[in-house]
């Protein structure tokens, strides 16, 4: 393997600090209303999240569709406040918003199509944040735009096309560049690669390691991918239904993962070797509904190591070996 | 075969032309509204007389190919001797000054509304919502009518009512296709950029919500045309001697059947431009409406 | 005789600009009880030359071919009449998007059954027996609770063991399965690929499996097909292309992979993009974005090697001698 591109910067240059984004037990509901007559509904979307995340490294957060990844995703890009819990920025609370705080954290979405405004220039797309901040020329923001293009490996002269003359490994390009104007500390990727092709995956994979060695940039890194986690971050955080089931270092739970759930998502993904197809250890059943989540612990139902007090009883995050995990298999040692 | 094979992608405005040109009645609807345009911008001069030149000589003189008629007058004149041909001439001026006026008024209403709705949700969207509904629910004449009633006749108050009639179509369409803007990745990524409610609205949602409320207004030009002219014949619009082709008609009423072309021609006038219109409009929808679009 | 012959396939779209080939000289012949997989990125044109087979290409579309047989039947000039009584019951296809595949104006049982009924002739009574037995073998549990089930009651990947249910009605020979699992979960595309394993073995109808996941063709394909903006660039069975690619392209596609990369270090990435419409190169296809490429890949168009490097359109491949 080639070494890296750009010499790694993770060595602490100033003494360690407080961790980046801290976000302790963070909620957050909503009410669905379920036609004419019914009552309305409560979804908990995040029920109870917590972890911090330290400059330059990446945390995964892993899961299916309802996890809450997304969810989580959108609260600490202070798109939506919490219904419950604390989130501090670089050690600031987020109660209110300042165009200050903003800064500090922004977003890449999933789909490179629809994160990109058509009817605007790639250039004017670019330099919004800065526009919106104040305090630039416009003279100083075309040059920091047309740095910013050169950084992410798009030509100078393509800043005067629209998104729709570009591919969607380019455009997602483009919408890491946005996310940097304003020089925030937080990066929250929300499946940033899925929607791309495996070729173009791998470019902007590597785009993405070598900014964060370049700027110290911070990863909320959403995916469901475990491939692509491996290989990205340092830690993970495994999610079913609004709740971290699993939290860790990498390298931990791919070794050893402990959760029967993060066992199974290890399981169901393919491994490109023909050689080593295997009987998976499978998931009985469908995912919950948000609407509905079963009582005691959410996996339960489609649990193979589920008893009585993990239908009635919700469990905790404990120690156990590197990671932290919420299984009462687990504590109880029956795993 | 290999020649036909293209190197570069087509600038938005060819394909759309591509596209456009494909539609055969929108392309003739295109080539008779320019002509139309074209007539009315130059009637001074293109027009053999005056509107208003009443020559009294002539009076009810039958168009030139008929016996009677003379080349003199090519359509034939009116009650009090004036030139049809000139008077429709100058009449498209006027009709399509009310059509651009009825849809500068009741888009720019529509839209304010619509993204208002769109922005605010919750009770501000219903209010204004169910307030246009009740406006939709009433007859567009007879609530153009009413509006006339309490302001007064006039071409202005007129052109005002039609606009007041027409604005609903423009905020409902506005804001359903705002509301599904705001879904969309890119206006998050404004959000988190910072940008202000106003910016959201006027510079990242509403250029995107633009193809609809184009092709809208283009076949809201011809309804425009068609109200005012029916406002003109009820007496409620413009005034005579003004030369609108609704007014002309209204004017012509008594002689309907003695003398066929008083009505006849502003009539046809009415007709051609706005069938010309609708076939624009709907060509501009193949170009501009993706849902249609053909792979 | 195979089941489905392909020879020399190609199929070109009229567009706002000219003509746009999106597959050219496709061959692929496909026997009874096998799983091939075609494997792609975007813009490979590999659910195209299926959907030539299925004749379910719109109107703008122009297919020419040598050979287009299912089970001996010529499908360039079979009448609309063969062509709607082949379709559905001989082979069937799913889509990648199970939730829009089905109609929700009516309930999964009056769907299942319609097919049942109009292929099979079967009346009402025995095409809900028909439905319900169907249900169960896709495991969908309560089947007959589910007839009356409208689609979007169903999750995705329940829906999507319906579109398989569906698929199967008739114990088609050939199963055609485009993206099957992609919009789907995880675990629950684990399942689903089990399911349609499991099926194609018990009912030894052929399954065809157009997926851009290099994991998914591992873990079902007995041989693959690799397409670039399309052609067919490499052919060979699973393990051969795994452990031996000969062509540049499906070498670095599987480089690519972060599970086959070292932790952390930087991918092996391909520069550039996969050609569109407009930017075609001239030669081998592939030659503006291969480590190999040199003037007569520029120049000289290749054609597919021998069998033992896995006919790869390349004048170099990988493993031969340069």
């Amino acid at each position: 393997m080639s070494p890296p591109v750009n010499a790694p910067v993770n060595l602490p240059a100033n003494p360690p600090t407080s961790p980046i984004v801290e976000a302790d037990n963070l909620s957050r509901h909503y009410t669905v209303r379920r036609g004419l007559f019914a009552k309305p509904a409560t979804v908990r979307a995040l029920d109870g999240v917590s972890f911090t995340l330290d400059a330059g490294k990446t945390l995964a957060v892993v899961g299916e569709s309802g996890c809450g990844k997304s969810t989580l995703g959108r609260i600490v890009t202070l798109i939506e406040p919490p219904s419950g819990g604390r989130l501090r920025l670089d050690g600031q609370p987020t109660e209110e918003v300042t165009p200050e705080l903003r800064r500090k954290v922004q977003l890449v979405f999933q789909n490179p199509y629809g994160s990109l405004n058509p009817r605007r220039k790639i250039a004017d797309a670019l330099a919004e944040p800065l526009e919106i901040l104040g305090g630039t020329s416009a003279a100083e923001r075309r040059d920091r735009v047309l740095t910013m293009l050169e950084k992410v490996g798009l030509r100078r002269e393509q800043a005067e096309r629209y998104p729709h003359m570009f591919s969607g490994g380019q455009r997602q390009r483009i919408a890491v560049a946005r996310a940097l104007m304003p020089n925030p500390e937080v990066l929250v990727l929300d499946e940033p690669v899925s929607a791309l092709d495996l070729s173009i995956q791998a470019q902007v994979l590597n785009l993405l390691m070598d900014l964060q060695d370049e700027f110290r940039l911070a990863y909320l890194f959403i995916s469901h991918d475990l491939s692509v986690v491996r290989h990205i971050a340092q830690d993970v955080m495994v999610m079913y239904l609004g709740k971290a089931v699993e939290k860790g270092p990498k390298a931990a739970i791919f070794a050893t993962p402990r959760h029967p759930y993060t066992r199974v998502l290890l399981a169901a993904t393919p491994i490109a070797d023909p050689r080593r197809r295997r009987d998976r250890i499978k998931a009985r059943g469908e995912l919950p509904s948000p609407l509905a989540p079963p009582p005691g612990c959410p996996f339960h139902p489609r649990c193979p190591l589920a008893n009585e007090r993990c239908r009635v009883e919700v469990p905790g995050l404990t120690q156990a070996g590197a990671q932290l995990v919420a299984c009462h298999a687990v504590e109880e040692g029956r795993d | 075969m290999a020649a036909e094979i293209a190197t570069r992608p087509p600038h938005p405005f060819v394909e759309g032309w591509h596209y456009f040109k494909q539609n055969k009645g929108a392309l003739a609807g295109l080539i008779v509204f320019v002509a139309f345009v074209l007539i009315a911008a130059f009637s001074p001069w293109l027009a053999p007389y005056s509107p208003d030149a009443q020559d009294r000589a002539a009076v009810l003189v039958p168009p030139f190919w008929q016996e009677g008629g003379s080349t003199a007058h090519l359509l034939g004149t009116d009650a009090v001797g004036r030139d049809l041909l000139s008077r429709i001439m100058h009449g498209g001026r006027w009709s399509l000054f009310i059509g651009l006026v009825v849809i500068v008024i009741s888009m720019s209403g529509g839209i304010l509304l619509g993204l208002c709705a769109a922005f605010a949700r919750g009770f501000v969207d219903t209010l204004i919502m169910r307030v246009l509904d009740v406006l939709l629910a009433i007859p567009s004449l007879l609530l153009a009518l009413v509006v006339v009633a309490i302001l007064g006749p006039g071409l202005f108050n007129a052109m005002f009512a039609v606009a007041l009639v027409y604005m609903p179509h423009y905020a409902r369409l506005t804001r359903g296709s705002a509301m599904s803007e705001l879904q969309k990745d890119y206006v998050t990524a404004s959000r988190v950029a910072g940008a202000s409610v106003w910016r959201l609205m006027f510079r990242t949602v509403l250029p995107n919500c633009a193809p609809p409320l184009i092709v809208q207004a283009t076949l809201g030009f011809s309804t425009a045309v068609l109200d005012m002219a029916a406002l003109g014949f009820l007496g409620m619009g413009a005034q005579p001697p003004t030369p609108e082709w609704g007014t002309m008609l209204a004017d012509a009423r008594e002689f309907i059947l003695r003398a066929w072309w008083v009505v006849t021609f502003p009539g046809l006038a009415i007709l051609i431009s706005v069938l010309a219109v609708n076939l624009m409009g709907d060509g501009l929808r193949d170009v501009l409406d993706p849902k249609l679009k053909r792979s | 005789m195979s089941l489905l012959e392909i020879r020399n396939l190609t199929v070109r779209f009229a567009t706002a600009s000219g003509w746009f080939t999106a597959v050219e000289g496709v061959d692929l012949s496909v026997e009874k009880g096998e799983i091939v997989a075609i494997v792609g990125e975007s813009g490979s044109g590999k659910s195209v030359s299926m959907l030539a087979v299925m004749g379910l290409l719109p109107p703008t579309a122009q297919v020419t071919a040598d050979v287009l047989a299912f089970d001996g039947k010529d499908l360039l000039t079979i009448s609309p009449a063969g062509r709607r009584a082949l379709t559905g019951a001989d082979m069937a296809m799913i889509f990648q998007e199970p939730m829009s595949s089905l109609n929700p104006c009516f309930t999964v049982g009056f769907q299942i059954e319609e097919s049942l009924r109009l292929h099979l002739g079967l009346n009402k009574r025995q095409a809900r027996d028909r439905a319900v037995e169907l249900l169960t073998q896709v495991g969908i549990p309560s089947p007959a609770q589910r007839l009356s089930a409208y689609p979007h009651q169903l999750s995705g990947g329940m829906s999507q063991r319906v579109m398989i249910a569906m698929a199967i009605a008739c114990d088609p020979r050939l199963l055609i399965a485009d993206e099957p699992t992609t919009a789907l979960d995880v675990t629950i595309q684990a399942q689903i690929l089990d399911l349609l394993v499991d099926l194609q073995e018990r009912r030894g109808m052929a399954l065809i499996l157009i997926t851009h996941a290099m994991g998914v063709v591992a873990e079902t394909a007995q041989r693959v097909v690799v397409q670039y903006a399309g052609w067919q660039v490499e052919k060979q069975d699973v393990y051969g292309l795994f452990d031996h690619p000969h062509h540049p392209y499906t070498a670095a596609l599987l480089a690519a992979l972060p599970e086959r990369a070292v932790e952390g270090a930087r991918l092996a990435s391909i520069p550039g993009v996969v050609p569109g419409q407009f930017d075609k190169p001239s030669g081998c296809l592939f030659h503006p974005r291969c480590p190999r490429a040199d003037q007569r890949c520029v120049e000289v168009r290749p054609v597919p090697a021998g069998p033992e490097l896995g006919q790869a359109v390349c004048h170099y491949p990988l493993g031969g001698t340069r």
